[in-house]
C-alpha cells in the first residue's frame, strides 16, 4: 500500500516538473522572439538616418517628409509597451513608403548605388520584422494556450506566469516597402 | 509537425539499419563462398560503419559537392540572403549556409543532418526568373524541410542508396564486360562471388529505385508546400514559382537520379507529359499549385471576415 503511494507520488512529481518545463521553455521562447523583432527594429532604425541623408541630396526640399520620417524614427525608438511600439512602428513604416514614393520623382537617386542598397537592406529589415514579429505571436498563442488551459493553468497562476500581449498590426505593414505614388498622402493621415 | 519530425528521424534510421544488414549480408556470402572466414563480415560491418558515419556528419558535403554548388556570402547575393534570413526568423530556425549553382535550369534544395547543420542550394537561374515573394515562397519550403527534418532522411538516402545503386551499377559492367574472362579460374571463389553479387544487384536495383521514393514520401512536398506557405503567410508566392518552375523544360545537369528527390521540382523533368506517375518522386506540380491555391483562397477568406 505504502508503495503504491510513494509510487503515485513520484510520477505526480515527474508529471509536475515536466508541465512546468514545458511552461518554462515556452516563456523563453516568447522572450527570445521579442528580442528577434527588437534587433530587426534597431537595425531599421540604424538605416533611416542614412537613408534620409542620400534621399536629402537629391531633393533637399522635400522637408516635409524628412521631418515625418524623424519623428516617426524617435518616437518609435522611445516607444515603451508592446502595444506602443506596434503602434509607432506602423506610422514609421508609413511615413517610410512616403519616402521611398517621393524618392521615385528623382531619376538621379534611384539610380544611386547607394540608395539602392539602403533601399534593398530596407526592404529586407521589414520583412524580417514582419517575419519575426509573426514568430513573436505564434510564440505567444502557444504560450497563451498552454498557461490557460487544463493542467497548466493551475502551475500558471501558482508560479505567476501571466499572459503575454501580441504584436498587432495593420495588415499594409506586412507588405515589403513598395513604392507607390498614390500610397505618400493617405498613409500619413492614419 | 512533430509527428512529421519523429517519423522522419525514425526513417533515417531504419535506413541506416537496413544498409548495415544488406552490406553484412553481403559481407557474409563473401565470407561463405571464398572461405575468407567470418573476417568478411567484419568487413562488411566495418565499411558500414563508415558509411553511415560519413551519410550522417558529411551527406550535406557529398549532395552540395555532387550538384556543383558553391557557397556565397551576403555582398553577393543581398536580397536572396534577406529573404532566407527572413524566413529563418519566421521559423525560428538559425540561418543555413547559402549555396549557389551556376545553372540557368530553376531549382532548389536544402540538406543538412539537422536544423542547426543544415545548407540551402539556389540555382542562379531560380535568382534570375523569380521576384522577390516567389523566392520567399521557394525559400520558405525548402526552410520547412528544414524544420521537419526531411533533410536528414533524404541525404542520408543519397549517400547509402546512392552508394548501393552505384555499386551495383560498377559490379553489373564489370560482370558483363569481361570481368572473369581472364580470372575465373584462378580465383573461382571470388570469380562466383561477383557473379552472385551481381544478379543480387540487378534483382535489386529496381527495387532501390523504388526504396528512394518510399524512403522520401511524395506527401513531404505538398507538407513542406503547405508549412512553407505558412511561413510566408502568402501561398500565391510559391504557387508562382511552382508555375515558373513547370514551365521551365531545361533539365538540371548536375542532378542524378540519386540526387533528384531532393530537389523543389524534379530536375530530371522526366515523365514531363504525364500528369500522375507512380513511379515518380515528386507530386504533379499543377496538383502543388492547386493546393496552393485553395489555401490562398481560404486565406482571403478568414481575412475579409475579421
Amino acid at each position: 500500500m505504502a508503495i503504491g503511494i510513494i509510487i503515485v507520488l513520484i510520477i505526480l512529481v515527474i508529471v509536475f516538473i515536466i508541465l512546468y518545463n514545458r511552461l518554462v521553455v515556452l516563456k523563453n521562447r516568447v522572450d527570445n522572439a521579442w528580442h528577434q523583432i527588437d534587433v530587426q527594429l534597431k537595425r531599421r532604425y540604424d538605416l533611416i538616418p542614412n537613408l534620409v541623408k542620400t534621399v536629402k541630396g537629391y531633393a533637399g526640399h522635400e522637408k516635409e517628409v524628412f521631418t515625418k520620417v524623424t519623428n516617426a524614427r524617435s518616437q518609435a525608438v522611445s516607444a515603451g509597451a508592446v502595444g506602443e511600439q506596434a503602434k509607432a512602428e506602423n506610422m514609421l513604416t508609413g511615413t517610410l513608403r512616403s519616402l521611398f514614393a517621393v524618392a521615385e520623382n528623382y531619376p538621379d537617386l534611384k539610380a544611386n548605388q547607394n540608395f539602392l542598397m539602403l533601399q534593398e537592406e530596407l526592404a529586407g529589415t521589414e520583412s524580417k520584422i514582419a517575419f519575426s514579429r509573426q514568430f513573436y505571436n505564434d510564440s505567444v498563442m502557444s504560450y497563451n494556450t498552454a498557461t490557460q488551459a487544463f493542467p497548466g493553468n493551475i502551475m500558471a497562476s501558482m508560479f505567476s506566469f501571466g499572459p503575454r500581449e501580441y504584436f498587432e498590426t495593420e495588415d499594409v505593414a506586412r507588405e515589403p516597402v513598395k513604392v507607390d505614388f498614390n500610397a505618400g498622402g493617405q498613409e500619413n493621415k492614419s | 509537425m512533430y509527428k512529421q519530425i519523429s517519423a522522419n528521424k525514425r526513417r533515417s534510421w531504419l535506413l541506416i539499419i537496413l544498409f548495415v544488414i544488406l552490406l553484412a549480408a553481403l559481407g557474409y556470402i563473401f565470407s561463405t563462398l571464398t572461405y575468407f572466414g567470418p573476417a568478411g563480415v567484419v568487413i562488411a560491418l566495418i565499411v558500414a560503419g563508415a558509411m553511415t558515419f560519413t551519410s550522417f556528419y558529411y551527406s550535406d558535403k557529398i549532395v552540395l559537392k555532387i550538384s556543383g554548388a558553391r557557397p556565397v556570402d551576403k555582398q553577393e547575393y543581398p536580397h536572396l540572403y534577406n529573404s532566407v534570413e527572413g524566413l529563418a526568423i519566421a521559423a525560428g530556425l538559425p540561418t543555413p549556409k547559402m549555396y549557389v549553382i551556376n545553372d540557368s535550369a530553376p531549382n532548389a534544395f536544402a540538406t543538412g543532418r539537422d536544423p542547426e547543420h543544415a545548407a540551402m542550394a539556389i540555382t542562379t537561374g531560380l535568382l534570375e526568373k523569380l521576384d522577390r515573394l516567389e523566392l520567399e515562397g521557394v525559400v520558405a519550403h525548402e526552410m520547412s524541410h528544414i524544420k521537419n527534418y526531411d533533410i536528414r532522411l533524404s541525404s542520408i538516402t543519397v549517400v547509402l542508396v546512392g552508394a548501393i545503386a552505384l555499386l551495383s551499377d560498377w559490379l553489373l559492367r564489370s560482370f558483363f564486360w569481361g570481368g572473369t574472362r581472364d580470372r575465373d579460374n584462378n580465383n573461382g571463389g571470388f570469380g562466383i562471388f561477383i557473379m552472385i553479387v551481381g544478379i543480387i544487384l540487378a534483382i535489386l536495383a529496381p527495387i532501390i529505385a523504388q526504396l528512394i521514393r518510399l524512403a522520401v514520401s511524395r506527401q513531404r512536398e505538398y507538407l513542406a508546400d503547405a508549412n512553407g506557405a505558412l511561413l510566408t503567410r502568402y501561398p500565391p508566392g510559391l504557387a508562382g514559382a511552382l508555375k515558373k518552375l513547370a514551365a521551365d523544360t531545361e533539365p538540371l545537369e548536375v542532378a542524378n537520379k540519386a540526387t533528384a528527390h531532393m530537389y523543389i521540382v524534379n530536375p530530371l523533368k522526366e515523365h514531363a507529359n504525364r500528369l500522375n506517375n507512380l513511379f515518380d518522386t515528386h507530386p504533379p506540380i499543377a496538383d502543388r499549385i492547386a493546393r496552393l491555391k485553395a489555401m490562398g483562397a481560404g486565406a482571403k477568406k478568414s481575412k475579409s471576415g475579421s
